[in-house]
């Protein structure tokens, strides 16, 4: 049966499913053949912290977000046009974050008594009226899936795994995809396993030619390529494209690069990704605990390497006093923290970005360190060179901020070529003549002297010292003056970053300002009011110690200044106390980011405020 | 300027490993034997100068890195071996040397301790171990014996001590070895032998803190009572000891006794024939109780010691292997790898 093919500019679908059910795999899977097929995209992963929570579970419902467009976009979506949901814990789950009259793909199969109690509904939501008001197509995914691999060979446990292959074809079929892709990564993916890549691939043409014969679809879709700028691109996460930044700022600088990690959700997959790469000399080292890895860096620091330690908030509090050491020793290391729900162990798996003040003040004494942030996944790359520029340069701890909306999220990259990175090679002293540990240049950086080079011996370390022969001393004048030069050095940063660029209607009286992974969301919502005739400005901190110079002077031209954030207000403290200045903090604490549409009504309701008062 | 001579050539003396600081240990603390003694064996250990890193946490111990003139880093309380297992990945050329105390490493710092043991990180830990915190001003420390009284026990510490050679052992580690501070002869045997061991050395100075715990130790460095309550361990040699060499170690099944060689029941021959290099650790290990027991003597020397390849060997290894497999790495063929699509 032919079937009309519509033409549509941006579709949101999300994948939902028991934590076993593969739900990441398949998100996964239809965002590279989407990008392949030239769509823009922007994912959010949402599964829960428990590997396989108990099935049925509106806790052990694990999602996917994608949209995607054939024009630029910035966010997974504020609700998904659609929702394939693998059983009823995962429609209960979703529902509420649907478009109204939203598409709903059901594996009916799984619509039964037994699961309807798991996750406490009271009758069957097909039938009981819950669902009037969205479109909804029931597919018997778990019994079609069995039929078409009834000769696989499989047992029945086996067969019913391969039902979101099935899923996923007869997605690719709805939205006019290739399924090539696909079969081409199973292939690679079970090479050793010849009877799963069979089953596999039969699950997922079953899916597509289901859609071609049934009657249930009347229309497929098709989402045209996005006018990206001109390139070669791959879709990548943050934490990769993190930590190809970093391999990349070991060629550039010339440094071999250590990476001192503990696993630790969401950051785990930068150590996974960097122990790849022993081609460029990579040393990972899997230290026993927090304190570890980030002593070890310090260690690896002090001997050359271009020193990276990874975690999240609770390890960054852990790796606190090494950190400290890292201020007095000045010595050149990058932590990275990925953040997520907290406090505590608080929501491993879930975004926030609540461990700003952390990052600013979470030590003993007066600690000061460089804080970047990156703002999406693609952007995690440059942020990485960065930090290895400023930590190199500048011989001090940078703190290097993303989170897990981010960091697990994917996007096109238009791949940069790294022929194009300046400079950054580092030149460690070797010249015994006149040598001091604590002597200072223009920047007021000391010179990197490793151990293994004759006539530069040295002793560092924690105990306040002397400037320029770094002897230990606790005169009081003296500690006074360290404190003030180590934060001096800090803040001379500023003169070596970009300006804070202002971006949406420069004649707005209303500036968003934001940092890190809000940018996305930030973006969408001053497009969207600048596109309705209001005028509204945004400008996006990647530096939020130091800030850039022009701080004051960007944030003083505007009459309202609106600063959403995934915590309570973080950057507004630092910024207040700074400039004195007013700022609407707007948060939220859920650990999901923001929506555009939220950040649309908040600059509205501002307007509308403006216009009445 | 030492770049193309030898070691010989370069002819060191102790002074060049003296720095400049002015050693800040109470004086008569047995702090002073290890670091006059490190200084002087320092020159004819074939390390090149620049090539000795001095790590160390926090404590008495830890100030030892200032007062020799190499390479150093004073770190934070516990983290030594850390800090010293990322200078060694760095560069394993490198000597690395983590000077510490009981507190430091057996507390605070223990677990930091047990993973080095484990992962054979070439690095050499030497443990001042005088049984109290010193530089905290006198609390009872992990190797403190039960009921110790101290300015945190006034009525006696209920803790169960910590028996550090047991611990390395236990925890894997390839040299494991005890010395005291007023044995500066032996001492410096050690330090040869730790700086000849390619894995994690592990090395345990009995160190005499006259403030806090003065006389910890006496019965094993004083004259009178030494010779009956030190045993002397030599690789493949029996277990002799007392002034005369007049007693032995003899294995009774799983028990050691002490023998008398002069009666004419035992000799030589019956004894226990050290042996450092056992694949086993359990007879190394039961030398490490032996300080528990009143009747037998406190064993130095080397208690075990094997070869396994090291944890910054197997981790070059595993690059170089790579590299030679597939190349060394394209930083352009990297980020254009997986699937990519043009844009036109
Ligand atoms: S307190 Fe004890 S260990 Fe510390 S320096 Fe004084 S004597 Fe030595």
């Amino acid at each position: 049966m032919k079937k009309g093919i519509q033409e549509l500019s941006e579709v949101t679908v999300r994948f939902a499913g028991d934590s076993g059910d593969g739900m990441q795999l398949t998100g996964t899977q239809f965002s590279n053949t989407s990008a392949l097929a030239g769509n823009d995209i922007s994912t959010l992963p949402d599964y829960p912290a428990e590997i396989r929570a108990p099935v049925g579970t509106t806790y052990g419902v694990s999602g996917f977000q994608l949209h995607f467009s054939d024009s630029d976009i910035h966010t997974p979506g504020d609700a998904p046009d659609i929702l394939v949901a693998m059983n009823p814990a995962s429609l209960k789950v979703n529902l509420n974050s649907l478009k109204p009259g939203a598409t709903i793909i059901v594996n009916i199969n799984s619509f039964d008594e037994k699961n309807f109690k798991l996750c406490h509904y009271d009758s069957n939501p097909l039938e009981d009226g819950t669902l009037s008001g969205y479109h909804v197509v029931e597919v018997p995914l778990s019994k079609l899936t069995a039929e078409a691999l009834k000769d696989s060979g499989l047992k029945p446990k086996e067969v019913a795994r391969s039902k979101n292959f099935f899923a996923l074809g007869l997605m690719y079929w709805l939205y006019s995809r290739p399924i090539k892709p696909t079969i081409k990564w199973i292939e690679t993916k079970f090479k050793n396993n010849q009877k799963i890549i069979n089953a596999n691939k039969a699950a997922l043409e079953a899916g597509y030619y289901f859609g071609d014969n049934t009657t249930l679809f009347s229309t497929r879709y098709k989402v045209n390529p996005a006018k990206l700028p001109k390139g070669t691109y791959r879709s990548i996460e943050g934490n990769e494209a993190l930590a190809l930044g970093l391999v990349a700022a070991s060629v550039k600088t010339g440094l071999p690069l250590f990476l001192g990690s503990y696993p630790i959700t969401p950051a785990s997959s930068i150590l996974h990704e960097l122990s790849k790469h022993k081609r460029f000399g990579v040393r990972t080292f899997q230290a026993e605990d927090e304190i570890a890895a980030v002593t070890a860096t310090i260690g690896a620091a002090f001997a050359g390497a271009l020193a990276v330690t990874t975690t999240s908030g609770p390890g960054l509090a852990l790796k606190a006093e090494a950190v400290g050491l890292g201020v007095m020793a000045e010595l050149p290391i990058i932590i990275v923290n990925v953040q997520r729900g907290g406090p505590s162990t608080g929501l491993p798996t879930k975004t926030e970005q609540s461990d700003l003040l952390q990052a600013m003040y979470g030590r003993s004494g007066e600690a000061p360190v460089v804080i970047i942030s990156a703002s999406t996944p693609t952007d995690c790359y440059d942020v990485s060179l960065e930090a290895a520029r400023i930590a190199t340069k500048y011989m001090v701890p940078v703190l290097y901020m993303t989170d897990g909306y981010i960091a697990n999220g994917s996007e096109p990259w238009r791949i940069p070529n790294p022929d194009d990175i300046p400079d950054m090679k580092v030149k460690f002293r070797t010249d015994p003549e006149n040598f001091q540990p604590y002597s200072r240049n223009e920047n007021l950086t000391r010179p990197w002297a490793i151990p293994g080079t004759p006539g530069l011996e040295h002793r560092i370390g924690g105990l306040e010292k002397e400037n320029i022969t770094g002897d230990v001393n606790y005169e009081p004048e003296n500690h006074e003056y360290m404190v003030r030069l180590r934060a001096e050095k800090v803040k001379n940063v500023e003169n070596d970053i970009p300006d804070l660029k202002v971006e949406g209607d420069p004649d707005a009286d209303i500036l968003m300002i934001g940092w890190g992974g809000t940018y996305g969301a930030i973006t969408d919502a001053v497009n969207n009011v600048n596109e309705k005739g209001k005028k509204v400005a945004q400008a996006h901190f990647r530096y939020l110690n130091p800030f850039p110079k022009n701080t004051e002077e960007v944030l003083k031209k505007y009459k309202y200044i609106i600063c959403p954030e995934l915590n309570m207000g973080q950057l507004s403290f630092l910024i207040k106390s700074r400039y004195l200045i007013e700022i609407d903090s707007f948060t939220k604490i859920q650990g999901q980011p923001f929506k555009s549409s939220e950040l649309e009504e908040k600059i509205k309701k501002v307007l509308g405020g403006m216009n009445n008062g | 300027m030492a770049e193309n001579m030898t070691i010989d050539e370069v002819n060191l003396k102790p002074k060049d490993f003296s720095s400049s600081q002015d050693v800040r240990w109470c004086p008569g603390c047995g702090d002073y034997s290890i670091l006059a003694q490190m200084q002087k064996v320092s020159p004819e250990l074939g390390v090149k100068k620049e090539n000795f890193v001095w790590v160390s946490g926090i404590g008495c111990a830890s100030r030892f890195p200032y007062y020799m003139d190499t390479f150093g880093l004073h770190s934070i309380h516990g983290r030594a071996p850390t800090i010293a297992t990322g200078i060694k990945v760095q560069n394993p050329e490198l000597s690395v040397w983590v000077a510490t105390g009981d507190g430091d490493t057996l507390s605070i710092g223990g677990n930091h301790f047990i993973h080095a043991c484990r992962r054979n990180i070439g690095i050499k830990i030497i443990l001042f171990n005088n049984r109290i915190y010193g530089l905290t001003k006198g609390q009872y420390s992990p190797t403190s014996e039960k009921g110790k009284v101290t300015n945190s026990s006034p009525y006696g510490s209920i803790d169960y001590p910590f028996e550090p050679t047991a611990l390395a052992i236990g925890a894997g580690a390839t040299f494991v070895a005890r010395t005291i501070d007023r044995e500066p002869k032996h001492l410096k045997e050690m330090i040869r032998h730790a700086n000849s061991h390619a894995g994690t050395v592990f090395l345990e100075v009995y160190q005499n803190c006259n403030i806090f715990n003065d006389g910890t130790f006496f019965v094993l460095t004083d004259k009178e009572t030494k010779f009956d309550k030190v045993l002397k361990l030599e690789h493949d040699k029996p277990m002799v000891f007392g002034k005369e060499n007049n007693k032995g170690i003899i294995l009774d099944g799983f028990t050691p006794r002490v023998v008398d060689l002069t009666n004419g029941k035992y000799s030589l021959d019956d004894l226990w024939i050290h042996d450092e290099r056992d694949l086993h650790a359990s007879r190394a290990y039961m030398l490490t109780q032996f300080a528990e027991f009143e009747n037998l003597p406190t064993p130095i020397g080397v208690f075990r010691r094997i070869d396994k390849s090291t944890y910054e060997q197997d981790l070059h290894q595993q690059i170089n292997d790579v590299i030679e497999k597939e190349g060394e790495g394209n930083l352009k063929d990297l980020l254009f790898s997986g699937n990519t699509w043009e844009v036109n």
